[in-house]
Formats: structure tokens, C-alpha cells, sequence
């Protein structure tokens, strides 16, 4: 086990330097003037990170400003209440899964404290903790991806983008829950 | 759609906290919460309710203006903190690019980009950026994915005629980044080791598994919710872009 870890940890830290070592050798190969080459993408590093200001101090306010109310608390005290009441009092036990399924989609680094908390609190290997890894690693920050992505050119309009990615997300939630039933009830 | 949450979230936010702080502070909960935690006053109870806040009117207030200003400073200091991974990976993308690596592997997978990417055409910059996207989002590289998807956005507004309205191309890439998927989870791996696992690995053929059901999904959710017309690029934009482009 530890060195399955050691190995994974290994080539987690390696794969960027094979990925640059990948680009560089093929570029020699090809004879491509790789300073020059750098330097002219890298100038548009600034200006893309610059634009998204704006985008990310509007939907990063909100948030915050949400999470801090404390709403997700009670939130889960009245599904709690709710699942009892529609008999399914037996599966009670996943709402302490609620609070990061919500909070994912918003904020990462919220996410990332609610996980660990879960980890805290019923032990990784729990079947509160596999399901919660489980339901970390198929969902993304939705919100914050899209209003980076879409806030580096200013596009405002997004359509259907929201939505599907909500979908997927809800979708992403559930499967996590039941499979989390399936292989570590 | 995001107006909205915007706002929702929002006027929550503010009215939630004031009014669950009111009541804490005019029941006297905050009062009782911190005076009475070490009281004898049945285990369970306490148990039950210790996890709850007690904040009362000015803790509440103060929390939520610090979250406020707590973002603004936060999403400035993400942005210039992108701003040398940007650099970097830009570069060293435009030297892949350069040397004819994104081609080939976008010529690989042309199939398959072709049917998630219709209006995208072959060989367009797009394809080489959203594929660096994804393959760094599936070797689980965050720092790497960020740089190549916002390069990705800015070729496919190349191809957008409509420049404030998103295209379905962009939906699609959206929505295959959101549903994030992996083959090796190195993040929550190590946090479970992180917090002393016994067994770290065990969740990864699960994740596997479910961000190809999400992965799937958002294909799906995306191609079907394009076609309902409350999704359609507004008709207004484009009777004005046509009249306008008769007056040209």
C-alpha cells in the first residue's frame, strides 16, 4: 500500500517534466526556435489573467457571502427532517454528504475543507468518507470554471452552459451516492 | 440563467444570515449556545445542537462583510498568481505548437472531436487547445489544465459570431471540463493519505467510473438543452446584426 502511494505520489510529481521534456525534444527535432517560440505565447498569459477580474470578484462575492450566512446548515437539518418523514429515514446518513455536494460546484477550496472535515470526522475509509472522495473527484467547480472560462472573453450570455453542467453535476452527486452504496455500504 | 443565481444567492446570503442571526440573538440561543455548552443539560441534546451556529446579530454581520472583501481580495490575488502559470504554460504550448505536437495529437482524435465539436473545423488552433485541456485535466494537472482551456475560449470566439452570446461549441467544452474527467485522482488521494487512510487508492475505479457517467451526461445535457428554443441565440442580436449588415 505505501509504496502504491510512493509510486502514485512519484509520478504525480513527475508527469509535468516528462510532458515538457515530450514538447522540447519533439521541438528540437523539428528545428523550432523554442525561446522565440516561448517567449510569443507567453505574452498572452497577461492579458487573460488580467480580464478575468471582474468575472471572479462578482461570483467569488456572492458566494463567500452565501456560504457565510450559514444557510447550508439548516438546509441539511430540513432534508434530514424531510427524508424522515417520506420513509427514507434508512439513507439519513448520506445528508452528511449535503454540505459538499453543495458546496462543490461553488467554491474548491470550500469543498476541499468540507472533505476534509468528513475525513475528520468519520475516518477516510469510513463509508461516509469513500463516498464523499468519491463525489469530490466526479464533480468540478462548476461556477467558478464557467465564470473564469467564460469571463476571459467576455462572453456574458452562456446559454444552456449552466444548466447542462448543473445536470451533470446533480447527476455526479447521485451516481457518487449510489455507487458509494454499492461498493462501500 | 447566471443573473439569476446571482442574485439569488445573493439576496439569500444577506436575508438568510440576518434573520437566522435576529432570531438567535432575540431567542437568546447565541447567549445560551456559549454559556450553556458546558452545562448538564442531557448529552444528546447538546450533541445534536453543538454542530449549529449561534451567531448572533454582530457576528453574523462581521462574518458576512469579511466574505465579502475576503473575495475581492482573494479572486485578485488568483488572478495575478495565474498570471506566470499563464505565461508558462503558453509558452511552452505555443513551442508544442510550433513544432507541429498539438496537430498531431488533434489529428488522432479528430473522430471524436469532430462529433463533439461540429462547428469547429479541422486543424483550427481550438482543437489543439481544448485537447491540452483535457488530456491535463485527465492526468489530473490543474495548473496546466487552466492556461490551455482559456486559450481554448479565446480560439473558439474566433469562430463566434455573436461575441457577448456563447456558441455551442463552447457549451460542449464547458460542460466536458466541468464534468472533470480523471483516470488518476492524485488530489483526493492525497488528501485520504493526508488524513491517514488505510487504504487511499480504493475510491479511484469508482471516480473512474462515475465522471464517465457525468462525462456522458453533460455530452447529452449539452447537445439536447441546444436544441430548446429558451437556449436559442437570441432572435433580437440577430435581426439587428443582419440589418446592420444590409446598412454595410
Amino acid at each position: 500500500m505505501d509504496s502504491l502511494q510512493l509510486i502514485l505520489d512519484t509520478l504525480s510529481q513527475w508527469t509535468i517534466h516528462f510532458v515538457i521534456l515530450l514538447i522540447i525534444l519533439w521541438a528540437y527535432y523539428k528545428k523550432v526556435p523554442m525561446y522565440e517560440s516561448f517567449v510569443t505565447g507567453a505574452k498572452e498569459g497577461f492579458s487573460v489573467a488580467i480580464t478575468i477580474i471582474p468575472y471572479l470578484v462578482a461570483i467569488l462575492f456572492v458566494i463567500k457571502m452565501f456560504v457565510a450566512s450559514g444557510a447550508f446548515e439548516d438546509i441539511k437539518l430540513v432534508m434530514g427532517w424531510g427524508m424522515d418523514q417520506i420513509g427514507l429515514g434508512g439513507y439519513r446518513e448520506s445528508l452528511d454528504l449535503l454540505p459538499l455536494a453543495l458546496t462543490r460546484p461553488l467554491t474548491g477550496s470550500g469543498a476541499r475543507g468540507v472533505l476534509l472535515e468528513v475525513f475528520d470526522e468519520h475516518g477516510p475509509d469510513s463509508f461516509l468518507g469513500n463516498t464523499a472522495s468519491l463525489m469530490m473527484g466526479s464533480t468540478e467547480t462548476t461556477f467558478y470554471i464557467i465564470t473564469v472560462y467564460f469571463g476571459s472573453i467576455q462572453v456574458k450570455k452562456i446559454r444552456h452552459t449552466l444548466p447542462a453542467c448543473l445536470i451533470a453535476d446533480v447527476v455526479g452527486i447521485f451516481t457518487a451516492i449510489f455507487l458509494g452504496y454499492l461498493l462501500f455500504g | 440563467m447566471l443573473n439569476k443565481v446571482w442574485f439569488w444567492l445573493l439576496l439569500i446570503g444577506i436575508v438568510y444570515g440576518f434573520g437566522k442571526a435576529s432570531v438567535n440573538t432575540f431567542s437568546g440561543l447565541s447567549a445560551k449556545g456559549s454559556e450553556e455548552s458546558a452545562a448538564v443539560e442531557g448529552a444528546e441534546k447538546e450533541a445534536s445542537t453543538s454542530d449549529r451556529d449561534h451567531r448572533n446579530l454582530q457576528e453574523m454581520g462581521r462574518d458576512i462583510n469579511e466574505a465579502a472583501f475576503d473575495a475581492a481580495e482573494v479572486s485578485v490575488e488568483i488572478c495575478i498568481g495565474l498570471i506566470g502559470i499563464m505565461a508558462l504554460w503558453l509558452g511552452l504550448l505555443n513551442i508544442a505548437r510550433d513544432a507541429g505536437l498539438v496537430d498531431a495529437l488533434a489529428r488522432m482524435l479528430m473522430p471524436l472531436m469532430r462529433w463533439l465539436f461540429p462547428d469547429v473545423p479541422d486543424g483550427h488552433p481550438a482543437q489543439g487547445a481544448m485537447l491540452m485541456n483535457i488530456s491535463a485535466n485527465i492526468l489530473g494537472l490543474e495548473n496546466a489544465a487552466t492556461p490551455f482551456g482559456l486559450k481554448a475560449m479565446q480560439e473558439l470566439q474566433t469562430l463566434n459570431n455573436e461575441k457577448d452570446t456563447a456558441t455551442n461549441s463552447m457549451a460542449m467544452f464547458l460542460a466536458i471540463n466541468t464534468s472533470n474527467v480523471t483516470i488518476v485522482p492524485f488530489g483526493i488521494i492525497g488528501y485520504r493519505v493526508l488524513s491517514g487512510s488505510e487504504n487511499p487508492t480504493a475510491p479511484v475505479f469508482g471516480i473512474i467510473l462515475t465522471t464517465m457517467v457525468t462525462t456522458i451526461v453533460a455530452v447529452f445535457a449539452v447537445r439536447l438543452l441546444s436544441k430548446l428554443p429558451r437556449y436559442a441565440i437570441s432572435k433580437s442580436d440577430k435581426l439587428q446584426k443582419s440589418t446592420s449588415g444590409e446598412g454595410e
